[in-house]
């Protein structure tokens, strides 16, 4: 899978966990998720169990901790496909 | 469900009883319920897509139902960007989440922790209902939740009532709320104090003060009332229902006929008479009693209590009837939604008929008249009602309502 086919399936995912205030076109690859997007940081690990349906991979305790941005999830995905 | 729905089926003696094929299958004695019916539509009238996203609580779902219905009545302002430092939350459960503690129950013993999810906590903790509430209205005095398993309902009232009385708030909205379904109702099932001979007339059922009530059958929801000092309801112009002139919440200390799951029947006249004490009114000014009356072998005494403690039989009795007979017994929330009906029956003059009872218990013919128990709705002032619930762990709570 290349980088876009990634984001474009991460896209829906993070949009269900907006606040209603943002808008869906302010996220971009590097937006910090909680910092930037303000999604509840508990909503997090939902994002996580959502990405692992859609791409079929399972992330580490270590993996978690490091995603920030999108572009963090896709380098992740990246490894596990 | 929401008010106007519910004044008219109360008037109408309308049952909710309904009989469920889940728990035919399940193999439960009784298999009929008292369930609110709820659209996927109407849940999105009080959740949001994200705040529904894995949800499954219906005591959640009736308890923030019908919170927010009551602030909306009351025309109070909430969900703005600033906490409410003068609105409080008592909104109790008996158990809450059941289904989504179900689920994650599955998910554990199959290894899968971290499928649980983020919102599983507040599903399933017992303040999940209060603290759902905070979150949409910003209330920011007193959120919490009371547990007294029948008895939380009007024990809510009481906290919240006390919280005002005290200075510590200017509002605060008091409720409770109950899940449905066979792991909330299969632990009474078991113990054989619902009924199993209606499962085929699922609305002649629930029969309280009946001499054929065989036991109850279990309901769930929810009922909420908005409390403020007079003060504050006249400034905003709200409508008053009635005034809580006072209360008692007590215990009979499992002693002397109390036990973990039958009421001391001198707590429960304490309770009665201290309440009545604390309101600063006589007995005789009682106009209407709404009842705990679940439809046992236990509601004469019941009655019999009501008689001593106030002091008053035959014709000299107040009107009295019981919710559950169109409802069933809502459990923790029962004290809050026959709270409501209370308040309803005093607001638009009126006694709602005692459904499934035309066969009067003897036991209960012979201590007070029988025009005392409507059986079909009239017209009445009700200047001065009390509520009265009974838990398990002979726990009591009432209170009384005098309209203003």
């Amino acid at each position: 899978m290349t980088t876009e086919q990634i984001y474009v399936k991460l896209l829906p995912i993070v949009k269900t966990y907006l606040p209603e205030d943002v808008a869906a076109d302010e996220i971009n690859p590097d937006s910090d998720l909680t910092g930037e997007l303000n999604i509840n940081s508990a909503h997090l690990v939902d994002i996580v169990l959502d990405v692992e349906d859609a791409f079929e991979v399972e992330f580490a305790n270590e993996d978690m901790e490091s995603l920030r941005t999108l572009n963090d999830a896709i380098a992740i995905i990246h490894k596990k496909i | 469900m929401g008010i106007p729905a519910f004044t008219a089926a109360i008037k109408a003696g309308t049952s909710g009883i309904r009989h469920f094929p889940e728990l035919e299958s399940l193999q439960f004695s009784c298999q009929l319920g008292g369930i609110p019916p709820v659209s996927e539509e109407k849940k999105r009238d009080y959740f949001t897509e994200l705040q529904l996203r894995n949800f499954n609580s219906s005591g959640i779902l009736y308890g923030v139902i019908a919170g927010i219905d009551a602030l909306a009545d009351a025309n109070i302002e909430f969900g703005g960007d600033e906490p409410l430092w003068e609105l409080g939350i008592i909104f109790g459960t008996g158990t809450s989440g059941v289904d989504k503690f179900r689920e994650a129950i599955y998910k554990v013993d199959d290894h899968k922790v971290r499928r649980l999810g983020s919102t599983t906590v507040a599903q399933t903790m017992a303040s999940g209902i209060s603290a759902h509430l905070g979150g949409i209205t910003g209330a920011a005095n007193r959120v919490t939740t009371n547990s007294s398993a029948c008895a939380t309902g009007t024990e809510a009232i009481l906290m919240g009532y006390e919280h005002i009385a005290n200075g510590n708030a200017t509002q605060m909205l008091c409720g409770s709320s109950s899940d449905h379904g066979p792991y909330v109702w299969g632990g009474f099932d078991a113990m054989k104090v619902l009924t199993y001979k209606h499962n085929l007339e699922p609305t002649k059922a629930s029969r309280p003060m009946s001499a054929s009530a065989s036991g109850f059958v279990p309901g769930s929801g929810a009922g909420a009332l908005l409390l403020e000092s007079l003060e504050s309801a006249e400034q905003r112009g709200a409508t008053i229902y009635a005034e809580v002139l006072g209360g008692h919440v007590n215990s009979g200390g499992q002693r002397n006929g109390g036990s973990m799951t039958a009421p001391n029947s001198e707590a429960v006249k304490r309770c009665i008479r201290l309440a009545v004490e604390s309101s600063g009114i006589l007995p005789s000014e009682i106009d209407y009693i709404n009842g705990h009356l679940t439809a046992t072998i236990k509601d004469p005494v019941e009655i019999e209590n009501w008689c001593d403690a106030l002091g008053r039989r035959g014709a000299d009795f107040p009107y009295i009837n019981s919710l559950k007979g169109m409802v069933g017994h809502c459990l923790a929330a029962s004290g809050s939604v026959e709270a409501v009906s209370t308040v309803l029956q005093m607001k638009h003059g009126f006694v709602f008929p005692s459904v499934n009872c035309d066969d009067t218990h003897p036991e209960i013919s012979k201590l007070i008249a029988s025009e005392c128990i409507p059986k079909k709705k009239i017209s009445a002032e009700i200047n001065t009602a009390i509520k009265a619930s009974f838990g398990f762990g002979d726990v009591n709570a009432c209170v009384i309502f005098r309209k203003i």
